[in-house]
């Protein structure tokens, strides 16, 4: 199952001009700043906001095509939709909210996603009574993730689920996120403006900038884009590495990227699983020979691909390592003339064990994005 | 205790109050719901002309639905000759007139309680199936219940003691509608009524601040199992 969108809404001053893909099973992070234009397009997916033009099309469904007059209106299209806000109904408890997508879900839809399961998955049993003022944010958005679901969506827009929660209540629902996301071979697009969330649950991201789409990707390569950077700040500038666990070693995992290997630490991770590793560039030393004698767990052979200004009297390297993947490094305009750094020159990076942040993906979200990695 | 023509007074004021919330409620929220939610041509032309009983003198208003309802008027002519039905100068007549004196107060409550509706609610029921009959039946009647019970009880307070407009649509009728204003009205008219009219005085006063009450206990009962 794939969702096509290509979108365009002129608000006031403000256009939005998007188009992308998200593809089937795993989640698809619209990523970028407040007032992109993310939750508009959002909305314009759901058919709650109709676009100047465009089309969505999941699968061979032509949800919307402006061209050609097609509209579906929002409660036929099967999208199931989390507000950040939950929007769950005041007036009905628990177990009346989730059942109120699931009464209505289509005669002709497949029930595959059954109440009891989504109970279980989501630890929703003991709130059935409960009514939404008696929640904590974290379990409404459980609640509001459960509704849903139920309703058998084809496709699932999750609007910054965990934009108003505290950053304790955000580690509650990230399980739960992971967990429907490896579940259900229901393709997700995930809302965010925190690229650690993005990290942590997508595999595919679409890069979005004053109303456009400025790239689209997987995770790795996505991140590498300069608009990026200007979005996470300096300090969170880094590279996304995709690999695969090859032994895990008391907590101490060796991770497979192309030909090359990275020791991580993991708290949860099995022999054979994809995981996705964030590379800072502040964290990452460039060696012209290689070094000897160095606490440093990771010492890898790499080429440098390109040198570009960054903020500051630094300068962000470019290397690929593993023949795979590529890290950037933070090295200051000094260094890198004193060591010559060149393009296509041989190199090293050290990057300490410590720094690394890895996040493991089930084999089942993994399965379809295994392919090659640019 | 009462005498009966008394009790009669008071009983055919609560079933005339009654009939006119009856009457009106529908209406009300079907008026109070175009006006939040619908932008026409002559909206506000429409909103000044469903709160002009606020205004106008109560025997105007009377005055009104003799001429629209009465048996030679274009709709009292209709009804009476198609159903046989008059209501002028008959119990339905003065349900009527009560209700469009205090059909303002209800809309404008139903309007407030909608006004503070999530729209957003709405939305989530339209992606999780719902078409636009079943949202508002499902999401926004029982969201602006509160509203609703409040403008009807005090719509019901405030039809106990309609005077004008039913005197002059309904007239002054024993059993059929002489409500209890218009039955204090005609014990002040009569020699040695004073007794009378205290004792209809003192039953209105008591409804109409158990009414209010009873509005307020109810709207906070709601709010509360709303949560809010």
């Amino acid at each position: 199952m794939t969702l096509r969108v290509e979108l365009r809404k002129q608000r006031g001053d403000f256009l939005v001009d998007v188009a992308f893909g998200a593809p089937t099973p795993g989640i698809t992070a619209l990523f970028g700043r407040s007032g992109c234009g993310k939750s508009t397009t959002i909305s314009m997916i759901a058919g709650l906001l109709r676009p100047d033009s465009g089309r969505v099309i999941v699968d061979d469904d032509v949800l919307l095509d402006t061209g050609r007059h097609v509209e579906v209106d929002a409660r036929h299209r099967r999208i199931g939709v989390v507000f950040q806000d939950a929007r769950l109904f005041p007036h009905l408890d628990v177990r009346d909210n989730l059942e109120y997508g699931l009464r209505r879900a289509h005669a002709t839809a497949v029930h595959a996603i059954r109440f009891d399961d989504v109970l279980g998955m989501l630890g929703l049993e003991a709130l059935l009574a409960r009514r939404p003022h008696e929640l904590s944010g974290g379990e409404k958005q459980r609640v509001a993730l459960g509704r849903a679901l139920l309703a058998q969506p084809r496709l699932l827009l999750l609007d910054e689920p965990l934009a108003s929660l505290d950053a304790a209540r955000r580690e509650d629902v990230m399980p739960y996120l992971e967990r429907v996301r490896d579940a259900f071979s229901i393709p997700i697009v995930y809302v965010s403006h925190q690229f650690d969330e993005v990290l942590r649950l997508a595999t595919r991201m679409v890069l979005l900038e004053d109303g456009r789409a400025a790239a689209e990707g997987d995770l790795a390569t996505v991140s590498r884009h300069p608009a990026l950077r200007a979005i996470v700040g300096p300090d969170a500038v880094g590279a996304v590495l995709t690999g695969i666990v090859t032994r895990v070693d008391a907590g101490l995992s060796t991770v497979r990227v192309g030909d090359a290997e990275l020791k991580v630490e993991l708290d949860s991770a099995a022999e054979g699983q994809r995981i996705q590793i964030q590379v800072l560039a502040r964290d990452v030393i460039v060696a012209t020979e290689s070094p000897r004698g160095l606490s440093v767990r990771n010492v890898v052979p790499a080429r440098i691909v390109a040198i570009s200004p960054d903020v500051g009297r630094s300068v962000l390297v470019e290397l690929e390592i593993g023949r795979a993947a590529t890290v950037l490094a933070r090295v200051t305009s000094r260094a890198a003339e004193e060591l010559a750094l060149a393009r296509d020159m041989q190199a090293w990076v050290l990057i300490k064990t410590v720094s690394l942040r890895g996040h493991a993906f089930s084999m089942a979200a993994g399965q379809d994005l295994t392919g090659p990695a640019r | 205790m009462l005498a009966p023509e008394e009790s009669a007074a008071l009983l055919l004021s609560l079933s005339v109050a009654a009939r006119s919330v009856l009457i009106n409620l529908p209406f009300a929220i079907g008026v109070a719901w175009l006006l939040t939610r619908r932008q026409f041509v002559g909206r506000t032309l429409f909103d000044a002309f469903v709160h002009l009983p606020l205004v106008l003198p109560p025997v105007v208003v009377g005055y009104l639905l003799l001429v629209v309802f009465g048996v030679r008027g274009p709709l009292g002519g209709w009804l009476y000759d198609t159903f046989g039905i008059q209501l002028a100068f008959s119990t339905a007549g003065a349900a009527l007139a009560t209700a469009v004196m205090s059909f303002p107060l209800v809309v404008r409550s139903i309007r407030i309680a909608l006004d503070g509706v999530d729209r957003g609610l709405e939305d989530a029921a339209r992606t999780l199936g719902a078409g636009p009959l079943d949202r508002f039946f499902s999401i926004t009647l029982p969201l602006i219940a509160p509203g609703i019970l409040a403008g009807a009880v005090t719509a019901f307070a405030a039809g106990l003691g309609e005077f004008g407009a039913v005197i002059t649509f309904a007239s002054n009728i024993p059993g059929e509608t002489r409500t209890l204003p218009l039955a204090l009205y005609t014990a002040l008219q009569t020699p040695d009524g004073d007794a009378v009219a205290a004792r209809l005085a003192l039953i209105s006063f008591s409804l109409g601040l158990a009414g209010l009450l009873v509005s307020e206990l109810l709207a906070r009962r709601l709010r509360a199992r709303l949560g809010r």
